[in-house]
């Protein structure tokens, strides 16, 4: 999905809920952001909208021959914070829309979905659950947003999945596609987390104020005065941190739901059931399955005689091992930087 | 990338209609062509004879048309393989075996995007930006989101400018790609690009502020729209609504 | 009003990201003075005059000490509406300046946020355009102007809220020689204070009799803008550079026009 979802390729129902969902997210971060907006200005917002058209433009290769781009839903989220970051989503989706034909204008709400608020929310929780495990200092973003970054592209390309098991129009494989999807976006989220890592870096080298994600973490300002005197004073408006954990809990919750709900929604629908049970969970896993060595390999699990319950149960899964290795990445990357510095 | 989007300056009726019936105008059409079942093949035909209509009022270059058309690609793609991953009973089509409702599905996405993709090129090809945001405002879009928009029209283009910049200076100074190379190099572009368009963000605020600015932007929007424009706006929509409606009641 | 156009006492500020711009700066400029400030690059002049209608110091919520009067009022939060109509800030960069869909919406906002509706607004958003020459391009997006009309559109923006203080940031910077002396018309048929940061010193010596030189965040000279050119130990201690073969000593100014 770094490209948009067009007119009809999902049912009528589909579009609609996902429209539902990306108007509530929508209206939720509005009241949210509100009063950044108002302290900040709507011109930031909409200059990082800009910033994140250009750059959705800037092509990098992921192999074969072929390319991808950022999306930056989790890099807007590190650096204007989640709730402006999906108006800055859906602001970009919209005008690509409406003022470059791009993107089914009812497709609208589930590219704002899966563009705007998947990649932006697993992007941004996951990134503040790390920087509540990783050293308490400005760099530390870097890593945990990249992490973010890395999660947020398979985890919206999950979600596509989902959708079509919902509201695709034709029955494919359902197990094929969630392997060349998710494996496909692993790559291109390889190339979000690193240009990720790149544009944190020169933020916080630059204007490290400006980072959203860390803005707990800034230093006191110290101030000399005409006369030549010294005084410290705290730097505006520190966010209150969270208690430790809280951001954590979730920042997992989100991600659970997000894969959970999302196969189990698949599989509540008549057509997904089908899908899902009769022709993935059972009958055809072993001839279908690609890559049939993953015990995911068919998103579901096999060996649980429920489809409902397996569906959910392999995104369950999908997500936790991903914040495991997502974990330990930042890690290393962590402890590599501390011995670099 | 300019500010402008896909504006084709020239002038016809289409191009009169204030916006915000042209948005609604769209938003009919498409859920019309959305709601109407693949297999009703002759209610696409004259869906597309519709907006053939449409482009000629507008009097848009085919060319263009036609060229805006490949943002389909990678959902082209995607329906070219529908016929031969999908599961279900095979038909044989010049000695291929494939899925029948993959080769439904495929022409689905086809006909349905390509369908979409034009009426939204004629939207874009017809309303300037500013027009654009004043039906949005119209159409009671929360005022905070037609801000948003607002400043990101204004400034692609500068900003579109100022990567394009920095890519010539890059490139200039010799630098010769390879993939890492390219990552990294696309990389540090990109964060000196977002400092910069943040700082640009601050100063704007500030020059808003300097000129009294205290958190409500300006009404863009004055005029409203006759009956009669509505009605001209909505002329292919309702048609089409009426295909779709006529396509459940007959059957296909 | 009563009082000095500026009085600007002991002011101190850092931005919020700890870098500490200005270090106590102290002058005055009276009513109908034409003042230039010159400086190197990262002087804080930028950040000074910002700080001239309240958008940057203690009153904005930032980190900062001093005391600023304009026409002899104190800088107070409850002012601010009248001390941002009262000085006019043109921006550097134009594009900073110009975030409206159009020239017309642009040149409209600051009269709008004063309350202005209508006829009444229209009417000032004409006079403003005119007063640069660019009444006949009202309808146009910014990114169809060139540099030089963005500039000028820019210093319409705030002329169209009856500013009697206009300050500018770099006018002159960008500009082809032509529009350099278009803009330079414009200003000096204006009747208001004029506080105008430059690099460009036969600007300066063109349009202020007086100018302020400043670095590293405190004013460093204040006298007759030629003498201050004409001070070569001055001028090189602080970066200043005279363009090849000008010499302020032999070009007229604006003393000698009276
Ligand atoms: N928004 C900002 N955040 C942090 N530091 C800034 C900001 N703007 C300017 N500075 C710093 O403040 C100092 C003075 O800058 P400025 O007022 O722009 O100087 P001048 O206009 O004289 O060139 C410089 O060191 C500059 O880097
Ligand atoms: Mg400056």
């Amino acid at each position: 999905m770094p490209v948009h979802v067009p007119d009809g390729f999902f049912d009528a129902s589909t579009s609609v809920a996902t429209g539902l969902i990306a108007a509530g997210a929508v209206g939720f971060s509005l009241q949210r952001a509100n009063r950044e907006i108002r302290e900040t200005g709507p011109a930031l917002a909409g200059l990082t909208a800009a910033f994140v058209f250009a750059v959705q433009m800037v092509n990098f290769p992921v192999g074969a021959g072929t390319s991808g781009h950022l999306l930056g839903g989790a890099l807007a989220a590190a650096l204007v914070g989640p709730w402006t970051a999906v108006l800055v989503m859906s602001t970009v989706l919209l005008v690509q829309g409406l003022l470059f034909a791009d993107g089914g204008l009812t497709a609208l709400g589930t590219n704002i979905t899966l563009m705007g608020v998947v990649t932006v929310l697993v992007g941004y929780f996951l990134t503040r659950a790390l920087l509540q495990v990783l050293p308490r200092r400005m760099g530390s973003v870097v890593p945990a947003a990249t992490a973010g970054a890395l999660l947020s592209v398979p985890v919206a390309a999950l979600a596509f999945t989902g959708l079509y098991a919902i509201g695709g129009a034709v029955d494919i494989p359902l197990g094929k596609l969630a392997t060349a999807m998710v494996g496909w976006h692993v790559l291109v989220g390889i190339g979000e987390a690193v240009i990720t890592a790149a544009v944190l870096s020169a933020v916080v080298a630059n204007r490290p104020d400006l980072v959203y994600a860390a803005r707990h973490l800034q230093r006191d300002l110290v101030l000399v005065d005409a006369d030549g005197n010294t005084s410290t004073v705290a730097p505006d408006k520190p966010i209150a941190a969270k208690p430790a954990g809280r951001t954590l809990g979730v920042g997992v919750a989100v991600s659970l739901l997000v894969a959970g709900g999302l196969s189990l929604f698949a599989s509540a629908h008549p057509d997904g059931l089908e899908f899902v049970g009769a022709k993935l969970g059972f009958e055809s896993a072993a001839e279908d399955s690609a890559v049939a060595g993953s015990p995911l390999a068919d998103y579901g699990v096999s060996g649980i005689g429920n489809a409902e319950v397996s569906g959910a149960l392999a995104g369950i899964i999908g997500v936790l091992v991903t914040i495991v290795v997502g974990l330990a990445v930042a890690k290393l990357a962590s402890v590599r930087a501390n011995r670099a510095s | 990338m300019s500010g402008d989007g896909l504006l084709v300056t020239v002038d016809s009726r289409v191009h009169r209609l204030p916006a915000h019936v042209k948005i609604v105008a769209l938003f009919v059409l498409v859920l019309a062509v959305v709601s109407t079942p693949a297999a009703a093949f002759w209610a696409f035909g004259l869906y597309a004879v519709m907006l053939v209509a449409a482009v000629v009022t507008a009097r848009l270059p085919v060319l263009l048309v036609a060229r805006r058309l490949t943002v389909e690609t990678p959902f082209i793609v995607f329906a070219l393989l529908l016929p031969f991953v999908a599961t279900g009973p095979r038909v044989d089509v010049l000695g291929l075996e494939l899925s029948q409702s993959g080769v439904l599905g495929a022409w689905n996405v086809l006909a349905k995007g390509t369908l979409g993709v034009v009426a939204a090129i004629v939207l874009s090809a017809t309303t300037g930006p500013r027009d654009l945001l004043a039906g949005l405002e119209r159409l009671r879009l929360p005022a905070t989101l037609v801000a948003i928009l607002s400043f990101m029209i204004r400034y692609l283009s500068v900003v579109s400018d100022d990567l394009h910049r920095m890519r010539i200076a890059r490139e200039s100074r010799g630098y010769a790609g390879g993939r890492a190379g390219h990552l990294k190099a696309v990389a540090g572009g990109v964060g000196a690009l977002f400092v910069r368009s943040f700082e640009r963000g601050e100063r704007v605020h500030l020059a808003m502020r300097s000129r009294g600015y205290t958190g409500r932007m300006p009404l863009l929007s004055t005029r409203g729209a006759t009956s009669s424009q509505w009605l001209e706006g909505l002329a292919i929509s309702l048609a089409a609504v009426a295909v779709a409606l006529a396509v459940r009641v007959v059957g296909l | 009003m009563s009082g000095p156009a500026i009085h600007v006492e002991r002011l101190v500020f850092a931005y919020p990201d700890g870098r500490q711009a200005l270090y106590g700066v102290d002058f005055t400029v009276q009513r109908g003075e034409r003042v230039a400030l010159l400086g190197p690059n990262g002087a804080g002049k930028t950040t000074l005059v910002l700080h001239l209608n309240g958008i940057l110091g203690s009153v904005a919520g930032g980190t900062g000490s001093g005391r600023i009067q304009i026409g002899g009022t104190g800088l107070h939060r409850e002012h601010l509406p009248e001390v941002r109509r009262k000085v006019g800030l043109v921006f550097q960069d134009p594009d900073d300046q110009l975030f409206m869909p159009t020239v017309r919406d642009d040149v409209a906002f600051g009269p709008a946020n004063l309350g202005l509706r209508g006829s009444e607004l229209d009417d000032r958003v004409h006079e403003a355009l005119v007063q640069v020459g660019m009444q006949d391009h009202a309808d146009l997006a910014p990114h169809h102007l060139s540099f030089g009309q963005r500039r000028r559109v820019a210093v319409a923006t705030v002329l169209a809220m009856r500013p009697e203080v206009l300050v500018l940031d770099e006018p002159s910077s960008n500009l082809d020689p032509a529009a350099r002396r278009e803009l330079s018309d414009i200003l000096s048929g204006l009747d208001v204070t004029l506080l105008m940061i430059t690099h460009d010193l036969p600007y300066a010596l063109q349009l202020c009799e007086r100018s302020l030189l400043m670095d590293d965040g405190r004013i460093v000279a204040d006298g007759r803008t030629r003498d201050l050119l004409g001070d070569a130990d001055l001028m090189a201690a602080h970066r200043l550079e005279l363009p090849y073969g000008f010499d302020p000593l032999s070009v007229p100014g604006p003393e000698r026009k009276g």
